[in-house]
């Protein structure tokens, strides 16, 4: 039984997963692949498109969009070219539309925005789209699979979690390269689709599947659904008509493990891979046991099969904080910047001179010059193309974002730790508060004893926020030089996805712990400075809070060299500290080329 | 229309359920907003409701679902129409209309825009009405109500505020009515909704995924069973729907002589000045819940068991809010009630 005592082969199970996608995509919305471009997954996403084009008589869409989609070619609206050409209005097909029946690709899914990545759950959850733009009003039906490829690589760049939450197979191959893929045979995806609709889901599967998402954890509704689908589409694929304990542990395997936010209450975390697999012979499917023990066993079993699939950072997390782990659940913003007022959220129209460098509301511009074609072709009857002049071109609003994100960088060290994290907790919400309104960010970063840790990802949602600050936690030595380093870090991040960072750091200066955790006064300020300085060559914007009793030369020193505004505030008030982020915003950043 | 998952077959999520159906017994009381975790049957229940609701008559053909039994409110159509006599309008019954609002709409299409392509094609200046046209008299919902445009809140708010839309571009001045139960709803984790657009919610629901197995399996069974015969399971449940139909039915027509105890309007305003909540609007909004509630229920007069059962769902967006305090909201409510209450 070596065989079983093996765990699953990854580029197996992949093919599987992506097999069972093919076989009822409306069912399991589709499969996440995280992992970087490159062999293994183009290997995969061939298996899966060549899937969905064997199993039907027609030749159904492949679809591929990209994370920066506007919600006019997801939704359609009008079309442009058609309409100039035709003189009357034309509607468009969004991409939602065209890919129905078929399969849908996001590409770089982890910068999707989680109003793009709206628009695509609502069209999972209803089978249809309901276009209202542009003078349009249709429902079109929309039912297809998604391929969400994520490329991302630190925790927080993940796929929007509406979009996560209704894909049933998450699968890594981060750590698989064109070595592991073997001979995978293709199977009949038409035929396992027929069978699709005759399966018979035996007593105590759904109880088995509900029992272990509660277990792990996995607290959506959907998931123990898409685990029963899933189990399903694995029976039809091989065959059967009744679903087997394989079946079932495959689709915890596949569906539930990835989901987990903990291990279940029995199990001890393993070291560093993930634990042993089933550990029972769960390929045996008829335990000769009564019909009770069955049952147990199964749950048992099930539980074993989604717990060996938990990623192994999260496991990682779970010994290291021995709580819930919070991960990461922001959205990447689209990128690149382009020129103030053309990018941002579209708010209307207005009347302009398309002379600036304004983009043309054309719908609105018609609209403007409709009611006048009469009167006009009277005037100037030799021309009996649409008649627009200058007076009825509108041009597109935007919001420009403005989007900051502010980093709170806080001395969570010593005796006096207590205080200060209740100051920097209350300006943490107190921005917050205000961040509807100016559309930003925060995020917090605590270094304390050995090292510095992100407390709270870049967030706008105050729910996030309450739950990471109420489990701050504080004293042991300083370790200013790893608390730079990571706001650094994370900076850069924020600057990845075209947003604008500002530093606020609240310490005393005194470092006393250096980056490799030991102690160590000397070392530990020098290699405080290193990182200070590293911050000002990366042009970030930082404010410099002394909150020692009385102005702290350290702290002084540290703040000039990143280039940082130097308040000393020796109580930390959270309105003071709100203010001074606030008036901070306007200013450049030190040594900015702009 | 793609088939709805029907009202009664949803498991547990009994507070959400009981602000939906107080919302269409009385549409007055400002609609309902729906704040939970994904996958707990949020657009679920909305879409279901739909089918709940008692029809309505209207003028056949009229874009704004007018009520030919309100000659003050009739649109100039109609109006005309009527005026003609009896015979000259068509008057018929149409299911109530719940409209959604889908994320991604524009502007044009909500609030309604000159038709154009007869203004392009025939030169005629004719209204297109919009969204907020198609709801009146029925239900709009808005998924994901936090990602909302700016420029759209606004302009609901502007609409739920007045009762009516107000049109003025491209040389269109039209007023029309627009009255609708606005129901949102939406994850927190997405972000928090702007406080007015909050405040203008009668109800708010926090919905949570049952922490309870059964009600979890009995979950995923109906919706597998659903999915897999969609029209026998809804066969299966008309029975239970309709009785939950008639009963809105017969609350609606008692509400008027659903009797408030002095001592209850007493217990509800010092449960709100000791929840310290902004203004008059949270108390009016619980006793007509309440009302709403009892009618419902068919009880004769609203009694404490109604005012804790619609506490917490008619006050808790209306608390100043404390961020550090973990409990929520609601529990608060439930706290404060519990001292008012004791005796």
């Amino acid at each position: 039984m070596t065989q079983a005592l093996q765990p699953p082969d990854p580029w197996l199970d992949a093919c599987r997963a992506v097999a069972l996608v093919s076989v009822d995509p409306a069912g399991l919305g589709g499969l996440l692949v995280r992992s970087p471009a490159g062999e293994v997954r183009a290997a995969l996403l061939v298996r899966l498109r060549r899937g969905f084009l064997s199993a039907g008589e027609a030749k159904p869409p492949l679809v591929q969009i990209a994370a920066d989609v506007s919600a006019a070619q997801l939704l359609g609206g009008l079309d442009l070219d058609r309409t100039l050409a035709l003189g009357r209005p034309v509607a468009s097909r969004g991409a939602l539309a065209r890919a129905n029946g078929g399969l849908l690709t996001l590409a770089m899914a982890e910068r999707m925005s989680g109003a793009t990545a709206a628009l695509i759950a609502a069209a999972l959850d209803s089978g249809e789209t309901v276009t209202e733009r542009d003078g349009f009003s249709e429902r079109a039906p929309a039912r297809f699979g998604i391929a969400a490829l994520d490329e991302g690589i630190a925790a927080d760049e993940r796929p929007p979690a509406a979009i996560r939450e209704r894909l049933a197979i998450h699968l890594d191959l981060t750590a698989l390269s064109h070595r592991d893929m073997g001979e995978v045979a293709a199977v009949d995806i038409g035929a396992a689709r027929a069978r699709l609709a005759y399966g018979v889901i035996p007593d105590g599967v759904i109880e088995s599947l509900c029992a272990a998402a509660a277990m792990l954890g996995v607290s959506s509704g959907r998931a123990p659904l898409l685990a029963v689908r899933a189990a399903c589409a694995s029976a039809a694929l091989d065959g059967r008509n009744i679903v087997s304990s394989e079946d079932v542990t495959f689709a915890a395997r596949m569906v539930l493990g990835p989901r987990a936010t903990r291990l279940p209450p029995s199990a001890q975390p393993a070291d560093e891979a993930p634990p042993p697999p089933e550990e029972r012979e769960d390929d045996n499917p008829s335990p000769e046991q009564n019909a009770e023990g069955e049952v147990k066993a199964l749950d048992d079993v099930v539980l074993a099969a989604a717990a060996a699939a938990i990623p192994p950072d999260l496991l990682r997390l779970f010994q290291e904080n021995g709580q819930r782990a919070h991960r990461a659940q922001d959205s990447g913003k689209s990128g690149d910047s382009k020129k103030r007022g053309l990018r941002g959220r579209p708010i209307g129209s207005r009347r302009g001179d398309l002379r600036g460098n304004g983009r043309l509301d054309l719908l609105e511009t018609l609209r403007s010059a409709a009611p006048w074609q009469k009167l006009r072709r009277r005037q100037a009857p030799a021309r009996d193309a649409i008649q627009v002049r200058r007076e009825d071109i509108r041009l597109k609003r935007f919001k420009d974002r403005q989007a900051s994100t502010t980093i709170f960088v806080v001395d969570a060290s010593g005796s006096t730790a207590m205080d200060r994290l209740g100051e920097a907790k209350g300006a943490v919400e107190m921005l917050l508060a205000d961040c509807y309104v100016r559309r930003d960010e925060v995020a917090l970063i605590a270094f304390r004893g050995t090292g510095a840790d992100l407390l709270l990802p870049a967030t706008r949602s105050l729910a996030r926020a309450r739950r990471s600050l109420a489990a701050l936690p504080g004293g042991g030595g300083t370790p200013l030089a790893s608390g730079l380093a990571a706001a650094e870090r994370l900076a850069d991040e924020v600057r990845r996805k075209g947003r604008t960072p500002t530093l606020v750091i609240i310490t005393d200066g005194r470092a006393n712990v250096a980056r490799d955790g030991m102690g160590g006064r000397e070392r530990a300020q020098s290699e405080a400075n290193d990182a200070a300085s590293s911050i000002r060559a990366h042009h970030l914007k930082a404010i410099l809070v002394d909150n020692s009793p009385r102005p702290e030369p350290k702290a002084r020193g540290i703040a000039e060299r990143m280039g940082a505004t130097y308040l000393p505030l020796p109580i930390v008030n959270a309105s003071i500290l709100s203010d001074a982020v606030r008036a901070h915003h306007a200013k450049p950043a030190a040594g900015a080329p702009r | 229309m793609a088939v709805t998952f029907p009202f009664s077959a949803i498991v547990g999520q009994e507070e959400m359920k009981r602000a939906l159906i107080i919302a269409a017994v009385d549409p007055t009381i400002g609609g309902v907003l729906i704040f939970g975790d994904r996958g707990t049957g949020k657009s679920t229940a909305v879409r279901a409701l739909a089918n709940l609701l008692p029809p309505i008559r209207t003028v056949e053909g009229c874009s704004y679902n007018c009520d030919p039994g309100k000659t003050a409110a009739l649109c100039p159509a109609c109006k005309a129409k009527l005026a003609l006599g009896p015979d000259a309008a068509h008057i018929r019954e149409i299911a109530a209309p719940v409209v959604d609002l889908p994320l991604g709409a524009t502007e044009d299409r909500v609030a309604g825009a000159l038709d154009i392509e007869r203004a392009l094609v025939h030169s005629e200046k004719a209204f297109e009405p919009g969204l907020l046209a198609r709801a009146n008299r029925g239900f709009l919902y808005i998924d994901e109500v936090n990602l909302l445009e700016d420029h759209l809140v606004d302009l609901l708010l502007d609409v739920a505020a007045s009762g009516e839309n107000v049109i003025e571009r491209e040389g269109l001045s039209i007023r029309h009515a627009a009255r609708f139960v606005l129901i949102g709803s939406g994850n927190p984790e997405e972000g928090e909704l702007r406080p007015q657009l909050l405040d203008r919610f009668g109800l708010s629901v926090d919905v949570t995924t049952p922490q309870d197995i059964g009600q979890r399996v009995e979950a995923v069974k109906r919706r597998e069973a659903f999915d897999r015969d969609p029209d026998g399971f809804i066969a299966g449940n008309t029975a239970a729907d309709g009785l939950i139909r008639d009963r809105i039915v017969a609350a609606r027509a008692r509400l008027p002589v659903i009797a408030v105890p002095d001592s209850i309007r007493e217990a509800v305003a010092g449960l709100c000045v000791s929840l310290g909540t902004d203004g008059l609007r949270g108390e009016m909004t619980l006793l007509r819940a309440a009302k709403a509630l009892a009618a419902f229920d068919g009880d004769d007069s609203v009694s404490n068991d109604h005012i804790r059962a619609i506490a917490p769902a008619a006050l808790r967006h209306r608390l100043r809010r404390n961020p550090l305090d973990d409990s929520g909201s609601g529990i608060r409510v439930e706290r404060a009630m519990t001292e008012l209450m004791a005796s």
